[in-house]
């Protein structure tokens, strides 16, 4: 069967764009094809700076025909109707249609259409331009002559050719036939920029890649990658050192050349004064290079490593020389940032924040770290961090944001602060919490665990979330610009790890009066909110579980009950559960208090009275019902206990102790009796398991 | 080339590297301006290229623009950064469609050997607050520097261009000193001669690099400057105000370039304020925010021109 081989020739498209711009091209194509009923065998993507190319291979050369039955108007109707149903079929006269008898509303029409099926080269040629038209490009633009209509055609770039040729291996090809904006479709295309830039006649996909690989150009992104990283590699080990791999940086500098040439250069030994991270955002960044370590120090060595577009003629010299000089410029830069930060010590940049907005409602930075210093004081003592060292952490945390290597490198923000703290003198755990109280930033990322900064980011996150649920501002769907939700579950997070207990609702409300005292703005009564907030954790801890394979669904179960803030209590409690439902007594409990609550919800409906009550020992009449009633007496008490010495493990194994009279008792007994005093009093009986259960969870809220 | 005396050789001298661009552009057919007699942030200012990027004329132009950036004075001590530096500004409209070509053939003349250099187009989107106007492009990079800006002009002054221009940035300096093989720009051989006839880039701009950066940063008067720019603003919008005139059934606008003269002038003076650190971020928002209106209003009546292309 016939392939196609589609190229759209343009100029130089964003690194960042080309892979999903290849996935989107494959993507329309083949999704077209399959509502043509042109089904395909395979289809790949590719991209390079210059090009999107698509090759689907193994469609079929014609659709196949199309029968259809259309139904007419009645026999015998109006004439008006009869005309339009001949003009929609095609029909020349009515003769053609065959009746269909309807003895109920009376025969009609139906006329059998068959739509022979097209070319395939005819269904290209009408969808390819629209295509094209109507690609998802993150940005477009006009351009030329022609953007002065109004319906001119918008890319990524100015579009210079069209490659669009479907055929059997054994055949000469046909072109598509059709035209864009003034661009036809045809088999040209055009080699590397610089070192083969004269046009090159293609035919299909095979030679069409191998003829691009002569004129310098590596079709597949991946396959440069490979080079990249396989060169780049081999020139630091030549030289004993290690390439300090990126992969972003390599999916971007693979998305920048089409013919990828890997070289080595240096810079001033001098500058490795600078901290590594900064040299790093400095080179990658800025010049798009590579960084290099020497594994003897692990540290930074004064290498970097550069990947060309072009084999120059004198073996890349100058190019070497080249990037150097930049690198040199940028260092030099970098260099005199960080020692300009240096001279200011951080306390001394903060009054500035107080004419920086943080958010409109949530007032300026200034009041924003004022409120974290106060809160992280309250926190301190509840995970063990000295009340003194913490003000001064918090005091600090955010104070690198104003300082010429952050306003250069965002994402250094909380690393430089560490460095500028300790160059001033602080103290070790006030100085790390600057980084480290912005943690955990993703799944991957560590979690604090020296007090003073579990105690920052602690305060950092319940402030801001306190201030947005206040003035109801939720993350809705996939917009999230604060990262509330990262805020909530890092709290989770350092909490779980940390072993850390407090109480949130007391947390919240000590962080909401810091809003209200402060010039904020209003911000909503805390118990308005604070139910609600509680509930994001629950969702968040959810989504963890969820994520790590465990039962999320217990979550809902624990937090039904009264009072669960503490957020260590829950996960404990939710584990605990998590290991009693794996075993048989757990399932049967389970089983069993589900089936009391079911039957109590049945005859509570009926009834329309709940049966809460204690139950009377006077009315048990049967064995089973008074070993329940006891069983019940003695797991409460233990449960109960346990749970106080917060021994969850403890509070199930004294649940399994009720399985058995559970067992029992709805095997032997009835418990809608004949006499309504004895059935009120098992369905009391019944509540009472409920009851006994809600000691460690509601079992009501946990999935089959 | 070969004719040229040593001292015109791009690499040797910044006025004959200058001159050979604007050769290149005449000879492309380019109207060769020269620089605009106001203070401006950057080339594109320039009303040969913010009104003229907008309506329906040909116009191809290049031209050297002084920029004055208060803010990236450094006393004469960064050995690349300045306040005060030249742009060199070709507009084509419309874009041809061999502009990189174009581009890259500019590059050859001022001696930049295309099988010895990595020239890269980077995507950078280009956009301008102050003058309602955004286009796509690429900074354009030789061995890791960036040489020049590259922009197909979208939109200017609020108005959609149509037909598109295409624009180019050269940073004369950096270009320069990479030609010449100079680390730092003071260091440039500014007219092509040795010995005792050589005069250096620092010689013409190191002293007025000190005086302008402790103007920028520490004496620039203020009081006058939030004067100046509300005095250019009223005045901005009088002029727009009295140039419109109804003939027949069309609209003219007789005084579009004094007003936008005004828009430039109150943009400058904005950015000296900005440097003096006297003006509070949410300030400085709406500070852009008016001399965009300003940009806005005079390209809508620079539109109702002739060379706008009014009918």
């Amino acid at each position: 069967m016939p392939d196609l081989l589609f190229e759209l020739f343009s100029e130089e498209i964003p690194a960042r764009m080309q892979a999903k711009a290849a996935d989107d091209l494959r993507r329309m194509v083949t999704d077209r094809l399959v509502a043509e009923g042109l089904v395909y065998e395979g289809a790949k993507a590719f991209a390079t700076p210059r090009r999107l190319t698509l090759t689907v291979h193994g469609i079929p050369a014609r659709q196949s025909d199309l029968k259809e039955e259309r139904r007419g108007p009645r026999v015998g109707g109006p004439e008006a109707a009869i005309a339009g149903f001949l003009k929609a079929t095609g029909l020349a006269s009515i003769e053609e249609a065959k009746i269909q008898r309807d003895p109920k509303k009376g025969d009609f029409y139906i006329a059998l259409i068959e739509k022979p099926g097209r070319a395939t080269l005819d269904v290209l040629a009408d969808m390819l331009p629209v295509i094209i038209r109507t690609f998802p490009w993150p940005k477009s633009m006009r351009w030329g002559e022609r953007s002065a209509r109004p319906s001119s055609l918008q890319w990524v770039r100015p579009l210079h050719a069209i490659v669009a040729t479907f055929g059997m291996e054994t055949e000469e090809p046909d072109v598509v036939n059709f035209s864009v904006d003034g661009i036809t479709a045809g088999q040209t295309t055009f080699g590397h920029r610089f070192m083969a830039p004269a046009a090159i006649s293609v035919r299909r996909f095979e030679d069409y890649e191998a003829k691009l690989l002569d004129a310098k150009v590596v079709l597949d992104p991946e396959r440069r990658k490979d080079t990249i990283v396989t060169d780049a590699k081999q020139l630091a080990f030549a030289q004993g050192f290690e390439l300090v791999e990126d992969q972003g940086l390599l999916d971007e500098v693979a998305g920048l050349v089409e013919w990828p040439v890997v070289l080595m250069g240096s810079f001033d030994e001098e500058f490795l004064s600078i901290p590594g991270e900064v040299i790093r955002a400095t080179i990658r960044n800025n010049q798009k290079c590579f960084v290099v370590n020497d594994p003897k120090t692990g540290k930074l060595t004064n290498k970097f490593i550069l990947t060309a577009n072009i084999e120059a003629s004198d073996g890349g010299k100058t190019i070497v020389g080249g990037n150097e000089r930049v690198i040199r410029a940028r260092l030099s830069d970098a260099k005199f940032f960080y020692e300009t930060d240096l001279k200011t010590r951080l306390e001394d940049r903060l009054p500035k924040f107080d004419g920086i907005v943080f958010h409109e409602k949530l007032g300026t930075q200034g009041e924003r770290i004022a409120r974290i210093e106060r809160l992280a004081a309250e926190i301190a003592p509840r995970v063990g961090a000295d009340v003194e060292k913490t003000k001064r952490a918090a005091h600090l945390a955010k104070a690198d944001l104003l300082t010429e290597v952050v306003g250069e490198f965002p994402e250094l923000q909380g690393l430089m602060g560490k460095y500028y703290a300790l160059a001033q003198g602080e103290d070790a755990s006030v100085a790390a919490a600057s980084e480290e109280h912005y943690k955990p930033q993703g799944p991957n990322d560590r979690v604090p665990s020296d007090p003073v900064s579990v105690a920052v980011a602690l305060a950092d996150k319940i402030d801001i979330l306190v201030g947005f649920w206040g003035n109801d501002e939720k993350p809705t769907g996939s917009k999230d610009p604060f990262a509330l939700r990262r805020a909530a579950l890092g709290i989770i997070r350092i909490v779980s790890s940390n072993e850390i207990r407090i109480s949130l609702l007391r947390f919240i409300e000590i962080a909401w009066f810091g809003y209200a005292m402060g010039e904020a703005g209003v911000i909503g009564e805390s118990n308005r909110f604070s139910a609600d907030l509680l509930a994001f954790f629950a969702d968040r801890l959810k989504v963890q579980l969820r994520e790590q394979g465990a039962r999320h669904d217990l979550v809902d179960a624990v937090f039904a009950l009264e009072g669960q803030d503490d957020l260590l209590m829950v996960v404990r409690r939710v584990e605990a559960l998590g290991k009693f439902l794996d075993t048989d007594d757990g399932k049967n409990l389970l089983a069993g208090t589900k089936r009391a609550s079911n039957i109590l919800a049945i005859e509570e409906k009926k009834d329309k009275r709940s049966y809460d009550g204690a139950p009377d020992p006077a009315l048990y009449s049967l064995p089973e019902e008074k070993a329940l009633a006891k069983a019940i007496e003695q797991v409460k008490v233990e449960a109960s206990a346990a749970v106080a010495k917060e021994d969850f493990a403890g509070a199930m194994s004294a649940l399994a102790k009720l399985r058995p009279a559970v067992d029992a008792f709805f095997d032997k007994v009835k418990v809608n009796d004949d006499n309504p005093q004895v059935r009120e009093n098992r369905l009391k009986l019944l509540n009472e398991i409920r009851a006994a259960t809600r000691a460690v969870a509601d079992f009501s809220k946990i999935q089959d | 080339m070969d004719t040229l005396p040593a001292h015109m050789r791009p690499e040797r001298s910044f006025q004959g590297f200058i001159l050979a661009l604007q050769r290149y552009w005449a000879d492309q057919g380019c109207v060769i301006l020269q620089p605009y007699d106001m203070e401006m942030g950057a080339g594109t200012f320039h009303p040969a290229t913010t009104l003229r990027a907008l309506g329906p004329k040909r116009w191809n132009a290049a031209y050297v623009q002084p920029s004055r950036r208060p803010k990236d004075g450094r006393y004469g001590e960064n050995p690349n950064r300045m306040q005060y530096y030249y742009q060199f500004q070709v507009i084509l409209k419309p874009s041809p469609p061999n502009m990189q070509e174009l581009y890259l053939k500019s590059l050859e003349a001022i001696g930049i050997d295309q099988r010895l250099h990595d020239i890269r187009f980077v995507e950078d989107d280009w956009e301008s607050p102050t003058l309602g106007a955004w286009g796509l492009g690429w900074e354009c990079w030789c061995d890791g520097m960036e040489v020049s800006q590259f922009t197909y002009f979208q939109q200017v002054a609020g108005v959609e261009c149509a037909p598109v221009s295409g624009e180019l940035t050269y940073g004369l300096e950096r270009l320069a000193m990479y030609v010449q093989g100079v680390d730092r720009v003071y260091d440039l051989n500014f007219n092509g001669r040795e010995g005792a006839d050589k005069v250096t880039y620092g010689d013409v701009f190191l002293q007025a690099e000190q005086e302008y950066s402790r103007h920028n940063f520490e004496y620039a008067d203020t009081g006058m400057l939030f004067k100046q720019f509300v005095m250019a603003e009223e005045a901005c919008k009088k002029y727009l105000e009295a140039g419109w005139v109804s003939g027949h059934d069309q609209k003219r606008h007789l005084m579009a370039l004094p007003a936008y003269d005004q828009c430039i002038k109150a943009s400058h003076v904005f950015n000296l304020l900005d440097a003096r650190g006297v003006i509070s971020v949410t300030e400085r928002q709406s500070y852009i925010m008016r001399v965009r209106e300003l940009a806005k209003a005079c390209g809508e009546a620079w539109v109702h021109t002739e060379a706008g292309g009014a009918a």
